[in-house]
């Protein structure tokens, strides 16, 4: 897919345009004939995983990212620092890993309201896991613990939506208030400190010279991206998000794919508990409180529409990097952090307002 | 009446990209006439009405209204208090609000701050109904409560209630059954008689025959001829739109029909006064006839599963399917082409080829992993003799027309090796060149062996395609005929509740109250 491609074709309502298909027949059998047959000699399709593809469609995000990047460069010395840089890797990796499941919700035209509090949750029982058995226990199996309930509170979501037909934003504002009840209920509203380093070091570790952290999340945004172009499980959740009934009498498995969904973002936002918890050395609970709506606006600063079907996994990644680049640039910029606000805010509505834009000119074109 | 057009267009273009949707037209409505407009989808019929309403600015020409020219982006208030109303193919009217509501939205009578003047709006209200002959309707109930029909004529009162000299109707008639549809022939007629200019888009052809008094022609975005209607017949006026002769619609030679293929036996549908059996063949067309809601729909929906049933088999090939699940049934080699392309057919974000690949994503992949050049050569060869007029498989599904769409959704289950393939209205919005396609693809699935079910309210339809005919009546099947002995007299008479004496068994089944009276469209 390249915008060459896109350029060139046209509503096939259109008087001239070519249409007969059977000429392509006896030369399917090689890719690059590609749409010879109608006629408006579009590039052969490329066989390889390509960054078009991973990109997916309606993806704004990009020349923003290298805009903030190359300003920030000019504006201060201190940006492209490797401090400062691996600084601020670590902060949009959380973000980014709770934003990309959170993706994957909006994709199917949900929400997920809970994932702020599913960081709390998983944060403490990890950190309380560590901590009780203070450093003699294995580790691994605290994460584990950790990962297993925020899957379940994904679970629990999914089957409120999927089988009960309940709206996904009740039933993630109900489960944002359990969980974070249950996290301060469990911790009795105490910090959890202080932890080994067995466990901080996965989130402070590096490999490579490379947080940790940045590996995991490319690794994810990577994975969930492959998933996502690449995969049947992929297309059956643009399918879901696109018409839910139009996929189901497709033969489409409309309720597993939303279970997989709600319960792998229940899992990515717990991993984002267990890291934040790790990077800061003391399970909180209160922390993750308002990382849904940070994961929301990711999301859709890299291009996903809350209607469904529109987004991707790299999308996400630089909606959450934008959002941290202004944050970070903000301090080295000495801005007051309250007109940051006000900018990531005005972003958002800039974001939505510049998708709305394209798709009414779409829908022009196909008229 | 003077003979100063009403609306007079010279020259009036409008291109999308390359394309030119509109190019140089020349239109002049005269007073007091019924003017059709026909053509292809595609052929720049929408085009047009947007043009005149304002809805999107013409690149270039002239557009006047009763001799004032309008400007060269007129918005759409002001080609509404110009004159120009539309009466909408999906109305246009606000469900939830009463009836009264809608009539004067947008000129509330009011009074002093602003309040609205309720008496004023009744009167008025009552007024504009009046002119449609529903000066009995109950001003206060919610739109959502009436008859499509009765919504329309509403949209009409509303129309004629901004007093326009224009009156357009877009495809007035595809929701209503043909009693409602002769009805409002008539009330287009009336509208002529009292002096208004009716612009009427259709894409059934008798209407234009029926009440039109000259027709205008568009392919390609060009005018090909303004003519007085009685200066063509069926078949002329269809080669004007098509550009080349149709000599015949239908495929014609019948094909060898083989062992069963689909059984339904003994299945208890919700709301049906009998179990329904049925076999269709290989390689058989089955055409399913009957009044709208006399349960046809209901019938195609459950063997797919789509809908639970209370009970029953289906069997395709001999194999039981499971019930209730259309994953099943499609895993089963059974297709289902819904009536509703836009509600349960498309998936209108993604691309051409992702919609035809949903049903047969295993087929394309390793694994669990897409291949993407197996996704396209089979995409390629599930299109192929459809005639798909397309741009690139990357383009979004919404960038084709209705048949295209159409051929989009056949080429989808063409691609999976179905079996039996369920059809519910084919043809719904589809123009003619369109059909024509396909209905050969629909033989042509048939000579390879699929069963077919066609669900359709044209009985020409029914007839042309089909071996045998299964009528449907009161949620009930009530008979069949072979086509080839089969009239649509014959037919109706079947499908037409107490008129035949296969009818004395067992009492009707109450039916919805919005769809009982409605006779068979055709």
């Amino acid at each position: 897919m390249t915008t060459h491609d896109r350029e060139v074709t046209e509503p096939a309502a259109g008087p001239e345009s070519p249409t007969e298909t059977e000429a392509g027949t006896s030369t399917a059998g090689t890719s690059a004939a590609g749409e010879g047959a109608a006629g408006k000699g579009t590039a052969a399709e490329p066989e390889v995983l390509g960054l078009g593809s991973l990109l997916g469609r309606g993806f704004g995000g990009l020349p923003v990212l290298v805009l903030l990047v190359l300003g920030l460069s000019l504006a201060t010395d201190t940006f492209l620092t490797g401090t400062n840089l691996d600084n601020l890797g670590r902060q949009v990796s959380i973000y980014a890993i709770i934003a990309i499941g959170q993706l994957l919700v909006i994709l199917t035209a949900g929400i997920d309201l809970s994932v702020g509090s599913v960081v709390g949750l998983s944060g403490v029982i990890a950190a309380k896991a560590v901590f009780d058995t203070a450093g003699s226990g294995s580790v691994l199996l605290a994460v584990l613990l950790a990962l297993l309930a925020g899957a379940a509170i994904g679970l629990v979501n999914g089957i409120l939506v999927a089988i009960l037909k309940m709206p996904p934003f009740i039933v993630t504002l109900g489960t944002l208030g359990m969980a974070r009840g249950l996290t301060l209920l469990y911790t009795d509203g105490r910090t959890i400190q202080p932890l080994p380093s067995s466990f901080t070091s996965i989130a402070g570790g590096e490999f490579l010279g490379i947080a940790n952290l940045i590996w995991l999340t490319v690794l994810i945004a990577l994975l969930v991206g492959f998933g996502l172009r690449r995969t049947i499980w992929g297309r059956y959740i643009y399918a879901v998000g696109s018409n839910p009934e139009s996929a189901r009498l497709t033969g489409v498995p409309v309720r597993a794919v939303l279970l997989s969904v709600y319960a792998l973002a229940g899992t990515l936002a717990a991993l984002g508990g267990i890291l934040l918890a790790s990077r800061l050395g003391n399970g909180v609970p209160t922390a993750g409180t308002g990382y849904e709506l940070q994961a929301i606006a990711a999301c859709v600063i890299g291009g996903a529409s809350l209607f469904g079907a529109r987004g991707s996994a790299l999308g996400a990644l630089v909606g959450a990097l934008i959002v941290g680049l202004l944050n970070n640039g903000g301090t080295l910029l000495g801005i007051d952090p309250f007109w940051l606000q006000v900018a990531i805010g005005a972003l958002i509505l800039v974001a939505v307002g510049v998708d709305q834009l394209q798709g009414r000119r779409r829908v022009r074109r196909g008229a | 009446m003077s003979d100063e057009p009403v609306v007079r267009l010279r020259g009036v273009t409008k291109t999308y990209g390359p394309v030119t949707a509109l190019g140089d037209v020349d239109l002049d409505l005269l007073p007091g006439e019924v003017h059709c407009l026909a053509g292809e989808n595609g052929a720049g019929k929408s085009t047009l009405i947007k043009v005149l309403t304002g809805a999107v600015a013409r690149d270039r020409g002239d557009y006047s209204v009763a001799g004032v020219p309008l400007g060269p982006r007129p918005s759409p208030v002001e080609t509404r208090d110009a004159g120009i109303g539309v009466v909408y193919q999906e109305l246009s009217l606000l469900p939830d609000l009463s009836v009264l509501d809608n009539l004067t939205m947008g000129r509330f009578p009011r009074r002093l701050f602003g309040i609205v003047d309720r008496a004023a709006q009744r009167r008025t209200a009552l007024d504009h109904l009046d002119r449609v002959g529903l000066a009995d309707l109950d001003l206060d109930q919610p739109v959502r409560a009436l008859p499509t029909a009765t919504r329309q004529l509403v949209e009409i009162a509303r129309v004629l209630g901004t007093r326009a000299k224009l009156v357009i109707f877009d495809e007035p008639t595809t929701a209503l059954s043909e009693r409602e549809a002769a009805a409002l022939l008539d009330r287009v007629a009336a509208l002529r008689d009292a002096g208004h200019t009716v612009l009427y888009v259709t894409h059934r052809l008798e209407e234009m025959f029926e009440v039109g008094d000259r027709v205008t022609v568009l392919r390609d975005g060009r005018l090909v001829a303004t003519r007085p209607i009685g200066e063509y017949d069926h078949d002329s006026l269809i080669q004007a739109m098509v550009g080349r002769p149709v000599q015949n619609l239908y495929p014609g030679e019948r094909h060898e029909i083989g062992p069963p293929r689909l059984e339904v036996r003994d299945l208890r549908i919700p709301g049906f006064a009998a179990p329904v059996e049925l076999t269709v063949h290989r390689g058989e067309i089955v055409g399913l006839a009957g009044l709208l809601g006399a349960g046809r729909s209901e019938i195609v929906r459950a063997v797919f599963g789509a809908d639970p049933v209370d009970g029953g088999q289906v069997r395709v090939d001999g194999t039981p399917i499971p019930a209730g699940s259309p994953r099943a049934a499609a895993r089963h080699g059974i297709a289902l082409l819904t009536e509703d392309r836009k509600e349960s057919g498309l998936l209108l974000e993604l691309s051409i080829e992702a919609n035809v690949s949903i049903a047969s994503l295993g087929r394309v992949a390793s694994g669990p992993v897409l291949r993407g050049a197996r996704e396209r050569r089979h995409v390629r060869q599930a299109v192929e003799g459809l005639r798909l007029k397309y741009g690139s498989f990357d383009d979004p599904v919404t960038s084709l027309s209705g048949g295209n769409q159409q051929k989009v959704l056949l080429a989808r289950w063409l691609g999976t090796g179905a079996k039996v393939l369920l059809l519910d209205e084919p043809t719904k919005g589809v123009d003619v060149g369109a059909k024509a396609d396909i209905y050969q693809a629909i033989a042509e699935m048939a000579r390879n062996g699929i069963a077919v079910l066609v669900v359709s309210s044209y009985l020409p339809e029914l007839l042309g395609l089909c071996d045998r005919i299964v009528v449907v009546r009161e949620r009930r099947v009530v008979g069949e005929l072979p086509a080839a002995e089969a009239t649509e007299e014959g037919i109706l008479r079947l499908t037409s509740p107490a008129s035949s004496a296969a009818d004395l068994s067992a009492p009707a089944a109450p039916m919805s109250p919005t769809t009982s009276p409605a006779p068979l469209e055709s």
